[in-house]
């Protein structure tokens, strides 16, 4: 199934036509837990890009090694050694910001959305799709995770990346943790509801002009 | 019923009652003190006291060589007050500086101390609650106060793809908690006998996911063979647990916390009749949802959210609950 991928195809697939969190419903653990600032969203974001990015490579590289049996462990233990790295460089380099997210970054080993992709894309394709469907799916996981971030930290606590947008708190509803799943669960109906204007938009553009 | 089929049941009857009254008589730290420290309790809001087996030797009273911490932190000594004996000498009074938390456990360690004509260099005793309050309030945190999914923010995929349906969610929840208790004493194991004294600890996250996987395959097989109803009813969410975060944090929360083997299984008993709690309650809502008018780009999973969202703040008010 070696088909024509476009570097542009990949990644407004993974922004917008299939985003993890937004579209796919995948590992929403962090996207709940971690987002009340945009700080922490961003740096758990870049973590996931990474891992999959990493682990895309990888897989695609060793496609024609990798037993399809054993297929399932060899690419947990594929994640997992991707993960040990990234959570040892950020322990070290940014030992403030992890500190809050540090349960979480040990957990991409388990967030679904990379095993996905490995085993509906990577396992299939040759290195370099594989490579931009990593980033589409990272940087799309980024955005879903600083805009639900960017929402509640607004709303929450009147700052964006701490800097102060108005003087005093709006809602402070927001900052607390269970808004995490309001917040997502709003911004995936807007998403759906933009979808759908768009469709019926460009269906009537067709009608249009043929 | 056969006779051997009684027979088993009553071995089997017998076993439990034992393993219970072993429990709940056991102290909470076994025989390390080397015979000298027989009881430990917390005596008051600054004060741990000890009990000893014999009469402390006069000449010793304690001045800089008595330390406490706390069992997860062995590096934060606590500031130790006063040293102060009861007048047989056989009770040990060690009063500290900052406000001691019966929730935890707490080291004093006792050097070059003598007592009923033994020399002990050095000599560690645990203080904590007993055993059973210790896991009952384990269990009680995992499942309410610090439940995985509306605390905690974990296991969230399988969470929404398996509250569909009561029955699916019974399934799951009754297969996870078995796969969670079952794993986590085996992961234990492996993090304290073979990980620890390697000074392998950074390897955690691959061998325990990879332990889980290994698991899980495991379990699936032996399942197949020996139970094919069982098997069938539950084997489907057997290979959905492997992507699931809690079987993973679980895990990595008792190694931070350096839990012992029964504090670990109640870990995982807890959270894992937390996670089935969660997604009963879901199932139920979520099965009425169905007949409700919702409007069009909230069907699905956008109104799922919110309802969790309500349940998250239902859980918020747990976190009042205090089990000292």
């Amino acid at each position: 199934m070696e088909g024509n991928y476009t570097v542009l195809n990949r990644l407004t697939n993974g922004i917008f036509k299939e985003n993890p969190i937004f579209k796919l419903a995948l590992s929403m653990c962090p996207a709940v837990a971690v987002t009340n600032n945009i700080r922490n969203g961003v740096l758990l974001g870049l973590a996931v890009l990474f891992v999959q990015v990493a682990s895309n490579c990888t897989v695609s590289l060793l496609r024609r090694v990798i037993h399809e049996r054993i297929r399932i462990p060899a690419y947990i233990i594929i994640i997992a050694t991707w993960v040990s790295v990234i959570d040892m460089v950020l322990a070290a380099y940014v030992p403030a910001v992890y500190k809050e997210v540090a349960l979480y970054v040990k957990l991409i080993v388990v967030f679904a959305i990379i095993i996905s992709r490995l085993e509906v894309f990577a396992c299939r394709n040759k290195l370099w799709p594989s490579f931009w469907d990593g980033v589409g799916m990272g940087v799309g996981f980024l955005f879903a995770l600083v805009m639900v971030g960017f929402v509640r930290e607004l709303l929450g606590s009147g700052t964006v990346w701490g800097y102060e947008i108005v003087p005093f708190r709006p809602f402070f509803f927001w900052s607390l943790p269970p808004a995490g799943f309001f917040a997502i669960g709003l911004l995936m109906a807007l998403f759906i509801w933009v979808e759908k204007k768009f469709e019926a938009w460009q269906q009537k553009r067709k009608e249009v002009r043929p | 019923m056969t006779a051997r089929a009684f027979f088993r049941r009553t071995v089997l009857l017998v076993l439990a009652a034992a393993c219970c009254a072993a429990l709940w008589t056991a102290p909470a730290t076994p025989a390390v003190a080397a015979g000298l420290i027989t009881d430990g309790s917390f005596h008051d809001d600054h004060t741990l006291s000890l009990t000893l087996a014999d009469a402390m030797d006069a000449g010793w009273d304690g001045a800089g060589k008595v330390t406490v911490f706390e069992r997860t932190s062995p590096d934060i000594p606590l500031t130790v007050r006063s040293v102060t004996f009861t007048p047989d000498r056989r009770e040990l009074h060690v009063a500290v500086e900052e406000l001691v938390n019966p929730g935890e456990a707490y080291v004093v360690r006792l050097r070059d101390c003598s007592a009923g004509g033994r020399a002990v260099a050095e000599v560690d005793y645990t203080v904590r609650r007993g055993m059973l309050a210790i896991l009952v309030t384990i269990i009680l945190s995992a499942s309410l106060i610090h439940n995985f999914v509306f605390t905690r923010y974990l296991g969230l995929c399988i969470f929404f793809g398996t509250s569909g349906r009561k029955e699916t969610a019974v399934g799951m929840g009754i297969s996870f908690t078995v796969v969670m208790t079952l794993s986590a004493g085996f992961i234990w194991a492996v993090y304290n006998f073979v990980l620890k004294p390697l000074h392998l600890d950074f390897l955690q996250v691959l061998v325990f996911v990879g332990i889980v996987a290994i698991f899980v395959q495991f379990l699936d097989t032996v399942l197949r063979k020996v139970n094919p109803f069982l098997f069938k009813k539950l084997g489907v969410y057997l290979v959905l647990i492997t992507t699931n975060c809690i079987v993973l944090a679980v895990p990595l929360i008792l190694v931070n916390n350096a839990y012992d083997m029964w504090e670990s299984l109640a870990l995982a008993l807890g959270s894992g009749a937390g996670f089935a709690l969660a997604l009963f309650l879901m199932a139920s809502v979520r099965e009425r949802l169905e007949l409700a008018d919702i409007p069009g780009p909230f069907r699905g999973l956008p109104i799922a959210f919110v309802v969790a969202g309500l349940f998250a703040l239902a859980f918020l008010g747990f976190s009042g609950l205090n089990l000292g």
